[in-house]
């Protein structure tokens, strides 16, 4: 697998500090649901960053040559506040992938898939929901914990996915709630036991976020009955992040 | 050199001499593929099965029986952070395999959970590995492998098998978890192998 250099071809702000970068990549050999890429930034004098972003997009067909990353800004880092502010439609980016085997789904995986993510680790669900919207046939549900209202990535996006009959999206808010929604605080054992699917269900959970975000949830899971086996878990790494 | 990224600089300058492509961190990311099995040390077991298929077996209190090492050490994420001399506590692999009878040259580390990793037999050998059982002079956490996991500095940390369980040795290299899904055999950080034919 070798650097490959795609080009930026559209933008879109989803939040405040987020935002999603549509790549053109001539020789993609497509991905799965869940996988991710490394991008490598190099200045000037050549010195070198890379960090690790996960696909957004699901693989449409071998004609198409765009997937699309989606990167939250962490205060402070190196990589991330140039992608969301700095890189802009024309621009080259160096990146390399698809990697990782573990973290996704495929559409001939049987059972209920249950998804929840925090923050900016709702961004290989989405592709796993791009996916299923394609080729799933089995439930699929959404718990994805936000900040706020205005944290939401991909709003319109889960607004259509969830008129579907087949995806159930469920928002938690773990510091501000919009009007109607009485619930503020973060998953706990309760909302698990309401929301997620159960381990009778026979699903398969994919968890994904920041690092206590994720080993809370998987925690909580298992506590509730699920098979370890069944829960796979991606960890955003050091940032405290969104949650 | 690649392309320029047009308005990047870095940020650098932390100074360290770190493989290429990382960074420093001070906090502990943990990184796992699922939820933390919580193993509690009356229960638990290590065992090396060699390649003839006999069986040498350690619970806690002969782990913990053993001379142990306080180990410092440089350690490195292929996810990119590094952290610089953490300091643990564990029992030298050479102390473990010393009446191992073997001639394999791989072994295949198995965790609670159902983890596994590859290694050369020679890079567990000589000073180079532990089974680990406290971080910075506290019991091993659950969410860092506790209560014991492999400790093998020198390849990505994705090698340092958390909750192990077992060494199964073996004369032909089979590949391991993150290994199967694409990662490199080996794993050395100086030489960034991070994928498969890195
Ligand atoms: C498999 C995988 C998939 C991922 N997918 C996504 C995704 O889809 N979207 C997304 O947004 N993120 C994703 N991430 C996280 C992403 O890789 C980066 O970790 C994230 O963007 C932060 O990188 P950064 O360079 O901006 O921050 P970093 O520079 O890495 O800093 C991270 C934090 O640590 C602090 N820090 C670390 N080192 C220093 C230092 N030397 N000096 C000062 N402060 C420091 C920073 O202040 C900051 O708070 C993924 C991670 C993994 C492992």
């Amino acid at each position: 697998m070798s650097w490959q250099v795609a080009t930026v071809a559209d933008v879109r702000q989803e939040t405040e500090t987020a935002r999603t970068i549509v790549l053109d990549v001539p020789d993609w050999p497509g991905h799965l649901a869940g996988q991710h890429l490394d991008v490598r930034l190099t200045a000037e004098d050549g010195y070198r960053a890379s960090r690790s972003y996960s696909i957004a997009s699901a693989w449409a067909n071998s004609h198409s040559s765009t997937i699309e990353l989606t990167v939250e800004q962490v205060p402070g880092g190196e990589v991330s506040p140039y992608l969301v502010e700095v890189l802009k439609v024309g621009d080259p980016l160096e990146i390399r992938g698809p990697v990782g085997g573990w973290f996704v789904w495929k559409p001939e995986q049987e059972g209920p898939v249950q998804l929840i993510g925090g923050g900016s680790g709702v961004v290989p669900l989405r592709a796993m929901l791009r996916a299923h919207a394609v080729a799933g046939t089995t439930p699929v549900r959404l718990l994805y914990s936000v900040r706020r209202p205005e944290s939401v990535i991909y709003v319109s996006d889960l607004k259509e996915l969830a008129a579907s009959d087949a995806v159930d999206v469920r928002l938690v808010y773990t510091r501000e709630a919009p009007a109607g929604e009485p619930r503020v605080g973060r998953i706990d054992a309760d909302l698990i036991e309401q929301y997620a699917l159960k381990p009778e269900d026979g699903a398969t959970t994919y968890v994904c976020g920041p690092t206590p975000f994720v080993e809370t949830v998987a925690n909580l899971l298992v506590a509730a009955g699920h098979d370890p086996a069944r829960v796979r878990t991606e960890r955003f790494g050091p940032t405290g992040g969104p949650r | 050199m690649g392309i320029v990224s047009p308005g990047f600089t870095g940020r650098r300058g932390s100074g360290a001499d770190l493989p290429p492509g990382q960074y420093l961190t001070h906090e502990f990311p943990v990184l796992s593929a699922g939820p933390t099995p919580q193993i509690l040390t009356d229960h638990w077991e290590f065992t090396v099965t060699t390649e003839t298929g006999e069986k040498y077996k350690w619970d806690w209190a002969a782990l913990t029986a053993l001379p142990a090492e306080e180990i410092t050490k440089d350690i490195h994420c292929v996810t990119r952070w590094s952290k610089l001399q953490t300091t643990w506590k564990g029992v030298s692999l050479d102390t473990l395999l010393a009446d191992v009878e073997t001639g394999a040259d791989f072994a295949m580390a198995h965790s609670y959970g159902g983890y596994t990793t590859n290694l050369p037999l020679d890079d567990l050998l000589d000073g180079q590995s532990w089974i680990a059982y406290e971080y910075d002079g506290e019991p091993l956490h659950a969410e860092h492998g506790g209560p014991a996991r492999l400790l093998v500095p020198h390849l990505y940390f994705w090698k340092s098998a958390k909750w192990v369980r077992g060494l199964v040795l073996s004369d032909s290299e089979d590949l391991g978890f993150w290994e199967t899904a694409g990662y490199h055999e080996y794993g050395d950080p100086w030489k960034e192998q991070r994928y498969a034919g890195d």
